[in-house]
């Protein structure tokens, strides 16, 4: 490695423990590598000349005349062109069989983006997916996470909206990663012909749990080069940060640090915000967006992990499992992106907020309609029409497997509001009903055509639902 | 803790952002130091003294840090610079400038003046020769941005001075001297325009501290209307994320009537202060049609930068606001979030070995909130002139869930509640502040109320307490209706619920993306509240329960038209008519009485 001349060896350790060892030594640096019997380690404590390291991948077989050198720098990376297309482990070591890389040494973690050199983000980033692109849109520049159970397609949907979306690069941070989804990332990326746009940063099952907390800064520091340095817009995958968060507690545990809720260490909120923060529009060119997924356990979104990402995140992406069309669904209700504010309306057709609404409010309707049901109360007839309509937006629009632009995806919404509802009951703006309802002979309509008139509703969501208020 | 020559040390043990140094003479708890890192300097503040031994958490990374590292002990503590030139800057948690660092990224070790030192103030005189002072009083004043901005006799001074020379009208810099004052031992003092403080001392430069008894208007209905706070009163937002209470705050540091806002992002997103950025500059301050980014200040110290700078980023913005204040200021404070500065208190005290309190909090969580909240409030300064600040906080509670220490330790400290509930964030019902739970302890205030009953009406208590019954009882009568049917009650019920929809809907939701209806003056909060109340006696006769709820809904749309119209414009009467015409059309269908 680079730092030949500072490196320093020595051979007697002090203490053992589970992660780490200690040894007398001087002129060490904090946060610095070292190499304990080829194994990994870095720098966690230095009390006078007690030096505590931690070994990613443990303790287990180290003897205390174990040879132990210092690097006398923090984890660092080799970054450059040649990263794309390639394979690498937490350290950044090739894993694809191919040749080390040669690029500038850098820091991996490095320093924060000066709030006031930021832009605002401001491109919509197109996935294909309707849930995503019509309810929840997402922005060059965002972070945002997929809650997802862990058996739910996420690495599927992730994979699509990489592809889709038409970022210069995309890198891949894998944490806890089965083998078979990593070789199904392998195989996507080759079949869809985007291995030159790809880096990937995997740490596998196989792997040691404690060694994915290099995964994230691996995969940024590579999206900073690639962003500062060739002005790309650079999409970052980090699957699954759950995972990553296991992984802090298990090092906290391990050294004895007072947990707090859910055992999880008290800094888990600055540990995964200096990841997300990352995340930027670059002033001039270039951007970093993080997607990223966030397995829950049953759907808590209160356990520690999924709640200090939300206080994070700009939004998030929830998936569910329809069971009326049985199909995995970006839900409407708990999902959201707070970046798309800026572009909807403005960078895509006029009536996306409104039509936006509008479905998700008769979405809810139906919600209402269901538990109505449930409890054995008499549907009305607008009851029974949410209810159908509930079933087809879900299957044609709210569907992960939904793939269209965002003019197909707001016409069909129109079609499913003019199948099902009078123009009064969908509420929208007059200006937009007259340039876009897609009329069909709804005898519904000329009932109720003539309040509609008067309700040229600025805002849709007047209509109550007094049951959503539970 | 002034001393002739600086104590020294050298680093012995390094955890993360916690450095014990081994010192060679006196040090202060809170000190300053300055640990040298090769050509890098990184600033650290003393939390913990045992012996020889200086602990010190260190506001930068200590990447690389290697004991025996010299450091250099500054005999004073963390403090702000005050003088004319900090408004429309964007300091961090430090009072750098960020503006001036260079680069895309943070350096390490920057430290860059929260001043500009060049720029010419013109200067005017308050005090005269012979004058006698204490400290805050006023010297002279400039304009910054249009306010008088105060010079005033150094808050270190301790005791009477007289003012010796006051320097006459003119155009200087903030170094430039502006008089000279001796004390009572004859020494002379040199005063300039640039005076310091330790951020965690509070300045006492005030004759007394009232009770509030002011309304603070911030154009938030549900707020205003129903737990108004006060100028000079605290108040704190809690709520899960994403439930708006950054949004609310900025509303409230957009339309509310202050002087001067200082905005404290501690430890939450960059992309939200990049939003403040670039749209304070353009909007304008309702009351004085002013930009905005002319009276605030922003102290960001967002999460992704040093957390024990978050600490402090509270408090300098704290002082700065002190600071204002003793100009006779209406200065509004917000900070967001207050959770994320407590945890920076639990990551260090977790890496000293403390004894943990709740949830692994310090023990002393709560006294260090009340002490901080204390340090808002309404006074008199010296020269009977009023100042205030104003205070309201974030709460972010984990989970959601209120019962955690930090939320309990505010609402010890705060006197207004403003909960925002998931549910009504859910669907939609913004500002999320749930009317129930929400309160104002000012509400109870007899001086308060008195200003309530000159400024809105004779009876404005009576109408408050009543738009709060109306609500609960709609929520009371709504978990009726859902256990019984719609048709399992009478008709009677839908009315009750539909009125507590009405208030909501007109009173309590607000667009805060909105033009017209994200501000609304009091006259016209006042004005919509005696209408809803004027429908709400209205007695209507309904044969069906479904009629209630169309009927309500049309009266609901027509006031909705109103609030995002302007205030009695023609398009406002034209929407007030229709509504008449709506209410009428039920009254008439009714046996002709009257
Ligand atoms: N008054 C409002 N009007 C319309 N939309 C709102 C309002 N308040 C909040 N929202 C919506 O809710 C989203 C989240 O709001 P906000 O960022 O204020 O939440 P928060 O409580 O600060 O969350 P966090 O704790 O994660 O910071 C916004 O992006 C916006 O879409
Ligand atoms: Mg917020």
């Amino acid at each position: 490695m680079e730092s030949q001349a500072f490196q320093k060896t020595y051979t007697k350790l002090n203490n053992i423990t589970k992660a780490t060892v200690s040894l007398t030594a001087t002129g060490v640096g904090y946060d610095e590598i070292a190499l304990v019997e080829d194994r990994m380690a870095q720098v966690v404590k230095i009390i006078g000349d007690q030096i505590v390291l931690q070994i990613f991948s443990g303790t287990e077989g180290i003897p205390t005349n174990a040879e132990v050198t210092f690097l006398g720098n923090p984890p660092q990376l080799k970054v450059g062109d040649q990263l794309a297309g390639r394979f690498f482990n937490a350290y950044g070591a090739p894993i694809d069989g191919g040749p080390e890389v040669e690029g500038k040494v850098t820091e991996i973690g490095g320093p924060s983006v000066n709030p006031v050199r930021r832009e605002q983000p401001s491109e919509l980033i197109a996935t294909g997916i309707a849930g995503i692109d019509l309810n929840n849109s997402l922005v060059s520049g965002q972070k945002i996470p997929f809650f997802a159970d862990p058996d739910q397609p996420y690495n599927q949907v992730m994979a699509s909206v990489a592809l889709r979306a038409k970022a210069d690069k995309i890198i891949l941070g894998g944490m806890g990663l089965s083998n078979d989804d990593y070789l199904y990332f392998k195989n996507v990326f080759n079949n869809a012909g985007a291995m030159d746009r790809i880096v990937s940063f995997v740490n596998t099952t196989d792997d040691p749990p404690v060694e994915r907390l290099l995964v994230p800064d691996m995969a940024l520091t590579t999206a900073e080069y690639f962003a500062t340095q060739k002005g790309e817009n650079v999409l970052v995958l980090l699957t699954d940060m759950t995972l990553f968060a296991d992984a802090l507690s298990i090092v906290s545990n391990r050294m004895d640090q007072i947990p707090s809720k859910d055992s999880m260490p008290g800094s888990l909120y600055s540990d995964l915000a200096r990841i997300y923060e990352k995340a930027v529009q670059f002033p001039g060119k270039g951007s970093i967006t993080i997607v990223a997924v966030t397995t829950l356990s049953g759907g808590d979104i209160t356990h520690a992990i999924p709640d200090n990402t939300g206080y994070i995140t700009e939004g998030q992406l929830f998936l569910r499992r329809d069971t009326d069309i049985g199909k995995v669904i970006v839900d409407p209700f708990r999902s959201l992106s707070r970046l798309k504010q800026l572009v909807i309306g403005t960078q895509t057709r006029e009536d996306h907020p409104q039509v936006m609404n509008t479905a998700i409010r008769l979405y809810a309707d139906a919600a209402n309609a269901k538990t109505k049901l449930e409890n054995g109360f008499d549907l009305t007839d607008y009851d029974e029409r949410t209810l159908k309509f509930a079933k087809e937006y879900s299957n044609k629009l709210l569907a992960i497997d939904v793939n269209m632009d965002m003019e197909a995806m707001l016409d069909t919404a129109w079609e499913l509001l003019a199948t099902y509802f009078s123009k009064a009951e969908a509420g929208i703006k007059k200006e937009l009903v007259d340039k876009y309802w897609k009329e069909k002979d709804n005898k519904k309509d000329k009932e109720s055509d003539k309040e509609s008139d008067k309700e040229s509703a600025k805002k849709s969501d007047k209509d109550t639902d007094k049951d959503q208020d539970k | 803790m002034e001393r002739k020559d600086k104590t020294t040390g050298i680093v012995t043990g390094i955890i993360a952002n916690l450095v014990i140094v081994k010192v060679d003479g006196p040090v202060g708890q809170n000190e300053i130091c300055f640990i040298r890192h090769n050509d890098e300097t990184l600033m650290a503040e003393v939390i913990k003294i045992t012996g020889e031994q200086a602990f010190v958490q260190v506001f930068e990374s200590t990447r690389g840090l290697r004991p025996d590292s010299k450091v250099v002990f500054e005999g004073h503590m963390l403090e702000v610079t005050l003088a004319p030139g900090i408004l429309s800057r964007n300091y961090d948690g430090l009072q750098n400038d960020l503006d001036k660092m260079e680069g895309v990224f943070l350096k390490r070790g920057e430290y860059t003046d929260p001043l500009d030192r060049e720029a010419q103030w013109e200067f005017k005189p308050l005090a005269q020769k012979d004058d006698q002072v204490v400290a805050g009083d006023w010297l002279g004043e400039v304009q910054e941005n249009g306010m008088p901005h105060r010079i005033m006799v150094p808050f270190k001074l301790k005791g009477r001075h007289t003012v010796k020379e006051i320097t006459k009208e003119g155009k200087y810099r903030v170094d430039d001297q502006i008089a000279v004052i001796t004390n009572e031992e004859g020494e002379e003092i040199k005063v300039t325009m640039v005076q310091k403080w330790p951020v965690k001392m509070p300045i006492k430069a005030f004759k007394n501290k009232p009770r509030p008894f002011k309304l603070l208007e911030t154009g938030v209905r549900c707020i205003d209307t129903l737990n108004p706070i006060t100028e000079g009163g605290t108040g704190f937002i809690p709520g899960p994320f994403g439930t708006g209470k950054t949004v609310l705050q900025h509303a409230i540091s957009k339309q509310a009537e202050a002087d001067i806002v200082i905005i404290a992002a501690c430890g939450e997103r960059d992309n939200e202060v990049v939003e403040v950025f670039k749209e304070f500059p353009e909007l304008e301050d309702p009351h004085t049609g002013k930009k905005l980014i002319e009276r605030t200040t922003i102290i960001a110290n967002t999460s992704n930068m040093p957390v024990a700078a978050r600490e402090a980023s509270v408090y300098t913005a704290m002082t700065i606001a002190e600071y204002y204040r003793c100009m006779g200021l209406r200065v509004l404070l917000m900070a967001d979030s207050t959770s994320r500065w407590a945890q920076a208190l639990r990551e260090m005290s977790n890496r000293m070995e403390e004894l943990p309190g709740p949830d692994a909090f310090p023990m002393d969580l709560s006294a260090i909130i009340s002490n901080f909240y204390a340090r808002a409030g309404y006074v008199y300064l010296n020269n009977d002139k009023p100042g205030s600040i104003t205070f309201i906080g974030t709460v972010s509670p984990a989970g959601g869930n209120l019962k955690e220490p930090v939320t309990e330790s505010t609402r010890k400290a705060a006197r207004c509640f403003y909960g925002l509930s998931q549910s009504r964030a859910d669907s939609k019902r913004y500002p999320a502040i749930d009317p129930i739970e929400s309160y104002s302890k000012y509400l109870e205030y007899e001086e308060v109320q008195k200003s309530l009953r000159e400024n809105m009406d004779e009876n404005w208590i009576n109408k408050v307490t009543r738009a709060k019954d109306i609500l609960f009882t709609g929520k009371e009568t709504m978990e009726q209706i859902n256990i019984l049917g719609d048709d399992g009650v009478p008709v009677d019920f839908h009315i009750r619920f539909w009125r507590s929809e009405m208030m909501d809907f007109v009173i309590l939701q607000q667009d805060a993306f909105d033009k017209v209806d994200s501000v609304t003056p009091l006259k016209r909060q006042k004005y919509m509240m005696d209408k809803v109340l004027e429908v709400i006696d209205k007695e209507f006769e309904f044969q069906h329960f479904e009629e209630v709820g169309d009927f309500f809904k049309r009266i609901i749309n027509q006031f909705k038209q109103m609030n995002y119209a302007k205030f009695h414009s023609d398009d406002f009467k034209t929407r007030e008519k229709e509504l008449d015409d709506i209410i009428n059309e039920r009254v008439q269908k009714e046996p002709a009485e009257n």
